[in-house]
């Protein structure tokens, strides 16, 4: 399935990031994800400067890296990844740069294409570095997605919306990610900063609840991700054998998958127009 | 759902004439929520700096006068000299407020703030001299500060958190990693993100994404410029060799820069070689900061540059005795010149810094930072490279090193240390007379 075909009704994107505490165990908590009504995953490739990540992604970077996660183990996983959701590549700029003999990040995208990645998320590649990356991914067919923040603005935004594929990344609130209680306020006028542009728009930064979720599908975001109030539960991990991340994690995804199915629901009621 | 994918052909490349790059190197790689901080900086700059608008550049040069106490001598050391057999100069930048050429840059961006209408500074610090010059700046022009230091070095360097405290900045520890400065400066830009709207980051070397490693570079600059004309006027001519320390690069810019043009001077940046120059894979740990001799191309901090990292292109820890040469990367710029070989990137390990640490101490009376320490070092070691007559940058003072530096001299066998052991016999003689 394509990231278009993914966003045709509102979806539920969660992150994690691969290699917390292992790969395996990552696969049983992706399992779990789908199952509990993911439409996307954006599963993190672990890099030792994560900028743009608050404490707790940081940690399960830091976490997945101690357990000696590469960017080809990451390739591997996804490889035999048995979901029928696309799956987006969230890292950072120098691990593209560096992988392969290539200069530049055609190697990590042409791998990245084998292994049936759909596109990319990266944090700290701004439009103006994004040329090179841009053309691999049109090489390639795969999309990439660029991150509007509350600060983008005129111009810098007409070219953002111009170059990123697959969806818009809307951030919906200053600083870095992490779960918060509240919808920001910021979000509203975010996605009608962006409502012209036709290409689907995914909230993310700082929702952790069903109910933040179905708010925002009612704003007007084709979907929602959410990542620190996911990886809060992995973080809980324990003995492989006895622990219920699994479980805990489906059950959060439902909440969340459901919040953004009541939120697509009365945006299609008239009232709810 | 589908979308139109428009493109813009013009948008999205590193070439090597965008403004911000330098050969290879440079660049704005940083999330989205800075980049309308980082071009509104980029603007101030042009203007404020560059343009001279509203007199900035009167008042900055009157400020680094007046509260900083430029010029800074450019003093011929006597028995270095007789030791080396040729013409050695010292610019004593130790001798600027706050003790460190630190403060040129601090003091700079900081009132360029104020000019920005900015309400509050953020700073990250490794050795603390950069901290404690944005602490001062901060104090001296009204703006509250928040300067972020890995807890390693706030172990290391507990006078200049003190001091810092003293100037009335908080003092924020950051405990990820080996905590040092790669991590502060991970947080600081974590915290610039969040507040972007009325804070400015005083980012603390040649590093970062543009406009940071060219201004930070300008503002330095007062060094080599003052450095060239008081050797014209001292000796009677160019020197044939500049040497500073290398370690994100901002003292040895601002050294460097004014000699760039002059292609019969030779510059050598030194890096520290800490323990060994390989880095070890399996525990992704560099012995040393010699990313200019050891280091490859990669992406750090919002700047394409050279870089510690490992196979995968994880950054790797770097190592010095020296915690403000102790950083995984180096500016782009510095990358750049050592690339077209006008600079000429040498390295000396822990164990000769320490050494040279002494020498200048007990030879010229003057207690050097450890790391303007390796400056010495490799002039000592390589004297015949550096001419008949060379200008070296001490960089800082070495009081904020004591501790650190009595710590380690007895780890080791240095040749020329002197004996610390006074206290023991102190406390002997209390013992004996109680």
């Amino acid at each position: 399935m394509s990231l278009a075909e993914a966003f045709d009704e509102p979806a539920f994107v969660p992150y994690l990031c691969v290699g917390d505490p292992s790969v395996e165990r990552t696969r049983e908590y992706v399992q779990a994800l789908v199952r509990g009504g993911a439409d996307v995953l954006e599963l993190g490739l672990p890099f030792s400067e994560p900028i743009a990540e608050g404490p707790t992604i940081q940690g399960s970077v830091v976490r997945a890296l101690e357990a000696g996660t590469t960017p080809e183990q990451y390739f591997e996983f996804v490889d035999s990844l048995d979901v029928d959701v696309p799956v987006v590549c969230m890292t950072y700029y120098n691990l593209l740069y560096q992988y392969g003999d290539s200069d530049g990040p055609g190697s990590f995208v042409e791998r990245a294409a084998e292994v049936g990645i759909s596109g990319f998320v990266i944090p700290d590649l701004p439009a103006e570095e994004a040329g090179p990356l841009r053309t691999a991914c049109d090489d390639h067919g795969l999309d990439l997605v660029f991150i509007v923040a509350p600060t983008t603005e005129g111009e810098r935004l007409e070219r953002m919306a111009g170059l990123s594929s697959g969806y818009l990344y809307v951030q919906a609130r200053l600083g870095v990610t992490g779960a918060k209680a509240d919808v920001s306020d910021q979000t509203e006028a975010s996605l009608a900063k962006v409502s012209q542009y036709d290409i689907p728009k995914a909230v993310g930064f700082g929702v952790s609840s069903g109910d933040q979720a179905r708010h925002i599908v009612e704003a007007g975001a084709d979907g929602v991700i959410v990542g620190s109030a996911l990886v809060d539960i992995v973080a809980d991990h324990g003995d492989p054998e006895g622990d219920d991340v699994p479980e805990r994690l489906e059950s959060k995804a439902r909440e969340l998958s459901e919040g953004v199915a009541a939120g697509a629901e009365n945006m299609a009621k008239p009232e709810g127009q | 759902m589908s979308h139109e994918t428009r493109r813009d052909g013009e948008t999205g490349t590193t070439d090597e004439d965008r403004p911000g790059t330098f050969g290879r190197y440079g660049g704005q790689y940083v999330p989205e929520a800075l980049m309308p901080a980082v071009q509104e900086l980029e603007d101030a700059y042009e203007r404020y700096v560059l343009e001279k608008e509203d007199g900035f550049v009167d008042e900055f040069r009157r400020r680094l006068r007046d509260f900083g106490g430029r010029p800074t001598p450019l003093q011929r050391a006597d028995r270095l000299s007789d030791r080396l057999d040729r013409e050695v100069y010292l610019k004593r930048e130790d001798l600027l407020h706050g003790g460190a050429h630190k403060l040129n840059n601090a003091l700079g961006q900081v009132l360029l703030a104020k000019y920005m209408g900015k309400e509050r500074i953020v700073a990250e610090t490794g050795a603390g001299q950069h901290g404690t010059a944005t602490a001062m700046a901060a104090a001296h022009l009204d703006m509250p500060c928040e300067v972020y230091m890995g807890t390693r070095d706030i172990q290391r360097q507990r006078p200049n958190v003190f001091r810092m405290r003293l100037n009335g900045s908080e003092v924020n520890p950051v405990s990820a990693g080996r905590g040092t400065l790669k991590e502060a400066i991970n947080e600081t830009m974590r915290d610039w993100a969040t507040n972007v709207q009325d804070t400015h980051y005083v980012i603390g070397s040649v590093v970062g994404p543009h406009p940071f490693p060219e201004m930070v570079r300008t503002f330095q600059s007062v060094i080599s410029e003052e450095a060239r004309g008081q050797i014209r006027e001292q000796a009677g001519r160019l020197p044939d060799s500049v040497v500073a320390c290398a370690g994100g690069g901002s003292n040895t810019m601002g050294t460097f820069h004014e000699f760039v043009g002059d292609e019969a001077v030779d510059l050598f940046a030194v890096e520290a070689g800490g323990s060994s120059l390989a880095v070890d894979e399996e525990t992704g740990v560099a012995p040393n900061s010699a990313s200019l001799s050891t280091g490859t191309e990669g992406v750090l901090h919002g700047a394409r540059t050279k870089l510690l990292q490992d196979s995968d292109g994880n950054v790797v820890e770097s190592h010095s005795v020296s915690s403000g040469l102790d950083y995984a990367g180096v500016g782009p710029e510095l990358a750049h010149l050592v690339d077209t070989e006008r600079v000429t990137p040498v390295n000396v390990d822990d164990d000769e810094a320490l050494e040279a640490f002494h020498l200048l101490s007990q030879e010229e009376g003057i207690i050097p930072a450890l790391e303007s320490a390796h400056a010495i070092a490799f002039a000592r070691a390589n004297p015949e490279q550096l001419g008949e007559l060379t200008v070296i940058n001490v960089s800082g003072r070495g009081d904020k090193d004591l501790e650190s530096v009595i710590e380690e001299t007895e780890q080791r066998e240095l040749e020329n240390a002197p004996s610390m052991d006074i206290f023991e016999r102190a406390a002997g003689d209390t013992e004996g007379g109680i």
